[in-house]
């Protein structure tokens, strides 16, 4: 846990608790997941009581009590992405990668999510990985994808 | 005429500032301190602007109730949370001229004297949120931000901050919870947040799209912006297109323009035949092809049993199979519902269990009864918009194709072939 990044990040807040989201997803994004140890950290420094910080990490979507792999796949399963073939991606994906929905891979590589709406309807069916936006897919172009990973 | 994606549109434009400086960027903030606060106001007042985020409150009004409440800090809030499916326009604004948002921002700030303003953008939008980081500090630098702005004794910063995935945090109250880093759940309305807002402070708080009328409003003057397009609500409206439709985009068009016309002559036709339309996103009510004569202004889409909310203009073509969009639509509100009331959480999750009994060959024709009895109780009793648009697409699916329903629970039939009958199903 990096406690100094999490001092500074903390320092820019006047209400204490307006910090939390900022801290989480920090670590989120540093350790692939919220462990006990950053809630207790963070319940203290913030003055907040760990339940409340659990309930907030287990609200949110993009915060995960379990370790997360490196690449995240979030798959829109909205209508618009719905009306242009998510179902076909979320087939491949399953299929080429070996794991269900809301599962990791063995090898520390991928973990599979579907999401809601992500903004880019236009170019149905899409997706994320990581920061990284995807639009426009077919089967073969989410193939290629995860090879390129 | 185009107001929104007037910049954007001109080939090499970009983000930095200096695009939007030689674009009569920031002249509306020059003009706006030199004027009387109220005179702000009035200005966006006469323009009738409508909030642009679904509410369609007037926002010259909202400024004005923030500007006559309590004294002390205030706050305005830029609503980037961008969720509702089939909406993607306020990431066009944030990605390609955050200046514009800036600008209006900042004329707020100076109208109802708040000091510090925050932009809660959605978690997923990252490009957003480095453009608006650079943004923001290019404005610093040139005195439009930050303490005593060009020269004024008018100071105000913007901060950003980022939503973490959930639906709900659109809603202006969870939205201003979750900005306090708390769970993002409504609270219950009245105090509205120009009153009691963020850290109990009254707070405007307005979508990207409305922010970015602001500039043009001041420049040009109120009158004139009402005059443009259906006089009943003024102005011109970002409809995103997407689903079965030949040209998805986005399309800054005025809102005197019909469904048929944005269809057919901007978003390139229907592909295949057309058998329905959500003019609002998966929050609205089923339009048809009887209704596409409906002007996309606020009251007449409300008048034609839906609403425009966003704008999020979904077609569905005659492959699709109702039952099964209704299911998919219930699904994204059990999902989402934040749990705060029961019978959004309770009723989003019976009405998704019939519907997915429905679409497998094991529904009753009563539970077509009580599909529209739970939509009057959630409209009725939930506390925030998820929970009463939550059946909306269910029930006007029932309303207006109740043959296909009838086929799947009599005859155990989907002829569209896209529900997998008596297959079991999980429910
Ligand atoms: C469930 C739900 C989600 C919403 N999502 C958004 C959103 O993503 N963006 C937005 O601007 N408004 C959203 N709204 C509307 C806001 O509550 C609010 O009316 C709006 O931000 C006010 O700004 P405006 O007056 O400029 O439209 C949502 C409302 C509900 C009930
Ligand atoms: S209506 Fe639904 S989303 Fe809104 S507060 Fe109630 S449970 Fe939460
Ligand atoms: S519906 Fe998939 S990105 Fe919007």
């Amino acid at each position: 846990m990096k406690k100094e990044k999490l001092n500074q990040i903390m320092e820019k807040f006047e209400n204490k608790q307006q910090a939390l989201l900022p801290c989480l997803h920090f670590i989120q994004e540093e350790e692939g997941k919220i462990s006990e140890e950053v809630m207790n950290f963070l319940a203290e420094k913030l003055d907040i009581p760990r339940v409340e910080i659990y309930s907030v990490v287990s609200f949110y979507s993009m915060f995960s009590l379990e370790k997360q792999n490196k690449y995240v796949i979030r798959v829109c399963a909205s209508l618009s992405c719905y009306l242009n073939g998510t179902n076909k991606i979320i087939e491949t994906l399953k299929e080429v990668l070996g794991i269900k929905i809301g599962e990791s891979t063995p090898d520390g590589k991928f973990t599979l999510e579907e999401v809601s709406c992500l903004g880019l309807c236009d170019q149905a069916p899409a997706m994320m990985i990581n920061d990284r936006e995807y639009g426009n897919l077919s089967g073969d172009k989410v193939k290629e994808i995860i090879k390129s990973c | 005429m185009k107001v929104l994606l007037r910049n954007i549109e001109k080939k090499g434009y970009t983000a930095d500032i200096k695009d939007y400086l030689a674009s009569e960027g920031y002249q509306a903030l020059k003009k706006a301190i030199t004027l009387k606060p109220e005179e702000i106001i009035s200005e966006v007042k006469t323009s009738k602007l409508v909030g642009r985020g679904g509410a369609a409150f007037p926002t010259g009004l909202k400024w004005e109730f923030s500007r006559k409440s309590k004294e002390g800090p205030k706050y305005v809030v830029c609503n980037a949370d961008e969720g509702e499916p089939g909406t993607f326009k306020d990431r066009q604004i944030l990605e390609k001229d955050p200046h514009l948002v800036l600008e209006g921002m900042i004329i707020c700030a100076f109208a109802i004297k708040a000091e510090v303003g925050f932009i809660y953008i959605r978690g997923e939008y990252n490009h957003a949120y480095e453009v608006l980081e650079k943004a923001i500090k290019q404005a610093e630098e040139k005195n439009l931000l930050g303490k005593n702005i060009l020269g004024s004794d008018f100071s105000f910063q913007i901060k950003l901050y980022r939503g973490a995935g959930a639906y709900v945090c659109g809603e202006e109250t969870a939205l201003l919870d979750s900005l306090e880093g708390k769970k993002g759940q409504s609270r219950v309305k009245p105090p509205f947040p120009t009153f009691v807002g963020l850290n109990n402070n009254p707070t405007v708080l307005n979508n990207v799209e409305t922010f970015a009328n602001i500039s043009e409003i001041i420049l040009k003057g109120g009158k004139q912006f009402s005059q443009v397009g259906s006089s009943a609500c003024p102005g011109t409206k970002l409809y995103c297109l997407s689903g079965d439709v030949n040209k998805p985009g986005v399309y800054e068009l005025p809102m005197d323009i019909t469904l048929g016309d944005l269809i057919k002559n901007h978003g390139g036709g229907v592909k295949g035949k057309l058998k329905a339309v959500l003019p609002g996103g998966v929050s609205s009510s089923l339009l048809t092809d009887k209704d596409l004569g409906v002007t996309m202004d606020y009251p007449n889409v409300q008048k034609a049993g839906s609403m425009l909310g966003s704008g999020a203009v979904i077609v569905i073509n005659q492959e699709r199979c109702m039952v099964d969009i209704a299911k998919r639509c219930i699904e994204f509100f059990d999902y989402e519902s934040c749990g705060k009331c029961t019978p959004c959480r309770e009723g989003s999750k019976r009405a998704r269990e019939i519907l997915n009994n429905i679409a497998g060959g094991r529904g009753e024709l009563s539970n077509l009864e009580l599909l529209k009895e739970l939509q009057e109780v959630l409209y009725d009793t939930s506390r925030c918009g998820l929970g009463q648009a939550a059946l909306n697409v269910v029930v006007s699916a029932l309303d207006k194709f109740p043959d296909e329903f009838k086929k799947h629970i009599t005859k155990q039939k989907c002829e569209l072939n896209v529900c997998s009958m008596n297959k079991g199903g999980n429910v």
